[in-house]
């Protein structure tokens, strides 16, 4: 069970989850500490983990959109935050996954802050309301970069194959 | 079937005959572009070779191109310290294709890599950046990665779980009347888009209004397909692809002007008239609000930037100069110029027109991004509003969540500072 933390709606920028002025810190380590920078009262709450472990954000359609700031999805990752959305934009999918942020592609979502999630194959139910919205799969071959446990791994295995060893 | 530009090049840089729509494939990179974000890729790259007894080094150095724009000069010690490890890198690979903090070269990365002949028809691009999208400008297959992706792409010269991309044709016809120009287009095509309107997708961009467009307006198209979600925009090369990388970028070498297949299957088809098109405006806060400027005139404004990757090339600046020349920016309004380049920036001031912006009251910056992405040279105040010819209005973009941003052509932007209120172009006296 996971409890949604942050409900947002379409279109929410990188510009939103890591405002541009903070670019740059750049290190995983160093960028949580401005996760929704410009929200002050969630961005407190996670700073001062007053929110449950493993929280979800629920989102529109959209997410993410914008820069191809890796911060974005770093931030997010640091406070091991899960991103169940309607629609996300390409590159902040592809970081997520690069990244090992887990998120997870929900059409027809819909949550309010408090509520209960259980994730399950194929589903997202919504045990607070009593509903479940199913998921779409991520293709297979973003699927072998998770599995590898992010892209580091992923092509440092493929280095390592390349060179026989 | 036949293919579109993007299944061709994806075709030819993964070493296959032909490629469907969804297809996952490893193109070979061309081009790899990083700016000060190269602080974050070195440190993946290194994280990537971390206990594997392997010397880290990159594939091609040769194809690898490093630019400084966003934060120059530094604007912290830690912005600094990023660049300082990033030249120390740059040196240590042999990466010769490394532009600095200086004023003889360099620029804004969207506008280097074209105008040093970096780009090539056919050719597969990635930078980090999600502006990557301008290089289709060009004839390239380019798109916007994250900086662990390019560590990736920098150990195994390849973009690894590319999904071949479905594409929209968009033609673009007619001539643009006055003081109407590229930059109406793609505000338009956003608008009808919307933001997620092109996601995972490629805009091909074809007829007779593209055809007689000079490179510079392309790579404003090009360069903001991304605010429709595009992977990437192209325009498929031709006559001026060739003239200008031969005459502007002094590139020597074969071009393979890939074209799209007559029986290329498209997602969807746009037509679109420029000659029915008047200057438009995206209103706060997103890209894809899109309205004739009519229906915003007379709001006042605080901040007029023209510049960035989008509209800070010659052409621009000579717009801007002809409207301000012997004029002066209104009272209570600060006009900032970023000229794209510092090819761009000497140019101007050859013609003069840098010297007709300064009398009229504008603060002529270092080629670089500037306030774009609300970082330094240029904040807003609380509820202070900006009119600005680059390509993102996101709340807090220009460093303050509570101003506001507006974006247009450089004519509107031009107009409004003699003004001080959003105005149209075709109206100003
Ligand atoms: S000018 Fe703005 S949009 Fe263009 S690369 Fe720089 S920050 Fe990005």
């Amino acid at each position: 069970m996971a409890k949604v933390v942050y409900v947002v709606g379409d279109d929410v920028s990188t510009d939103t989850i890591y405002p541009g002025r903070f670019m740059a810190t750049v290190l995983p380590s160093e960028t949580p500490q401005f996760c929704f920078a410009d929200d002050k009262a969630f961005n407190a709450a996670l700073q001062q983990k007053r929110l449950p472990p493993g929280g979800v954000i629920v989102a529109g359609q959209n997410f993410g959109c914008g820069s191809s700031r890796e911060q974005a999805a770093s931030t997010l990752k640091g406070h091991g935050l899960t991103v169940v959305a309607r629609g996300f934009a390409r590159i902040f999918l592809q970081n997520s996954i690069n990244l090992g942020l887990r998120t997870v592609i929900c059409p027809d979502i819909a949550a309010e802050a408090g509520d209960e999630l259980e994730f399950t194959a194929g589903a997202v139910r919504n045990l607070t309301r009593g509903r479940e919205f199913a998921t779409v799969p991520l293709p297979p071959a973003r699927q072998a970069i998770i599995d590898a446990g992010g892209l580091i791994a992923y092509t440092r295995a493929r280095l390592l194959a390349a060179a026989g060893r | 079937m036949g293919m579109t530009v993007a299944q061709k090049i994806l075709a030819r840089a993964s070493g296959l005959p032909a490629v469907t729509v969804g297809d996952v494939v490893e193109p070979a990179v061309d081009l790899a572009m990083s700016h000060e974000n190269t602080a974050l890729v070195i440190n993946q790259f290194l994280e990537v070779f971390a206990g594997t007894a392997l010397e880290p080094r990159v594939w091609d150095p040769s194809r690898i191109a490093v630019i400084f724009d966003h934060r120059v000069p530094a604007e912290s010690a830690k912005t600094a310290t990023n660049q300082r490890k990033v030249r120390e890198f740059v040196a240590a690979q042999g990466i010769a294709r490394f532009h600095d903090v200086r004023g003889d070269s360099g620029g804004i990365c969207h506008q280097v890599l074209a105008e040093e002949g970096y780009d090539r028809p056919g050719a597969v691009i990635v930078g980090a950046d999600s502006h990557t999208t301008s290089h289709g400008a060009l004839g390239a297959l380019a798109f916007g990665i994250g900086a662990t992706e390019m560590a990736s792409v920098w150990a195994l010269g390849r973009a690894v779980n590319v999904q071949v991309p479905a594409s929209i044709k968009v033609a673009l016809h007619g001539r643009f009347g006055p003081a109407v120009s590229p930059k109406d287009a793609i505000l338009h095509l956003v608008g009808l888009l919307t933001a997620e309107g092109a996601n995972f997708k490629v805009i091909e961009f074809h007829g007779d209004a593209v055809a007689a467009m000079p490179t510079s307006g392309r790579l404003v198209l090009c360069n903001m397909t991304v605010e429709a979600g595009a992977t990437s925009g192209i325009v498929p090369a031709d006559a001026e692809t060739v003239r200008y990388l031969r005459e502007e970028a002094g590139v020597t070498d074969p071009l393979d002007l890939v074209q799209p297949d007559p029986d290329a299957e498209y997602d969807r088809v746009v037509d679109i008239d420029v000659s029915a098109l008047g200057p438009q405006i995206a209103c706060p806060h997103t890209v894809d609000n899109v309205k004739p400027v009519g229906a915003v005139a007379g709001t006042k404004v605080h901040q007029i930037v023209i510049g960035s990757c989008t509209n800070g090339r010659l052409d621009d600046l000579e717009t801007a100069a002809a409207r301000l020349r012997g004029r002066k920016v209104a009272s209570g309004v600060r006009m900032l110029v970023f000229p794209a380049s510092w090819r761009i920036y000497k140019e101007a001031m050859r013609r003069g027109y840098l010297a007709d912006l300064v009398e009229a009251g504008a603060v002529i910056m270092n080629p670089g991004c500037g306030c774009c992405l609300g970082v330094h040279q240029g904040a807003l105040g609380d509820g202070e509003v900006a009119l600005s010819t680059t390509n993102r209005n996101f709340k807090g973009r220009m460093g303050n969540a509570s101003g506001e941003v507006y974006l247009c052509s450089p004519a509107v932007a031009a107009a409004s500072a003699l003004a001080g209120v959003i105005t149209d172009p075709r109206q100003e006296g």
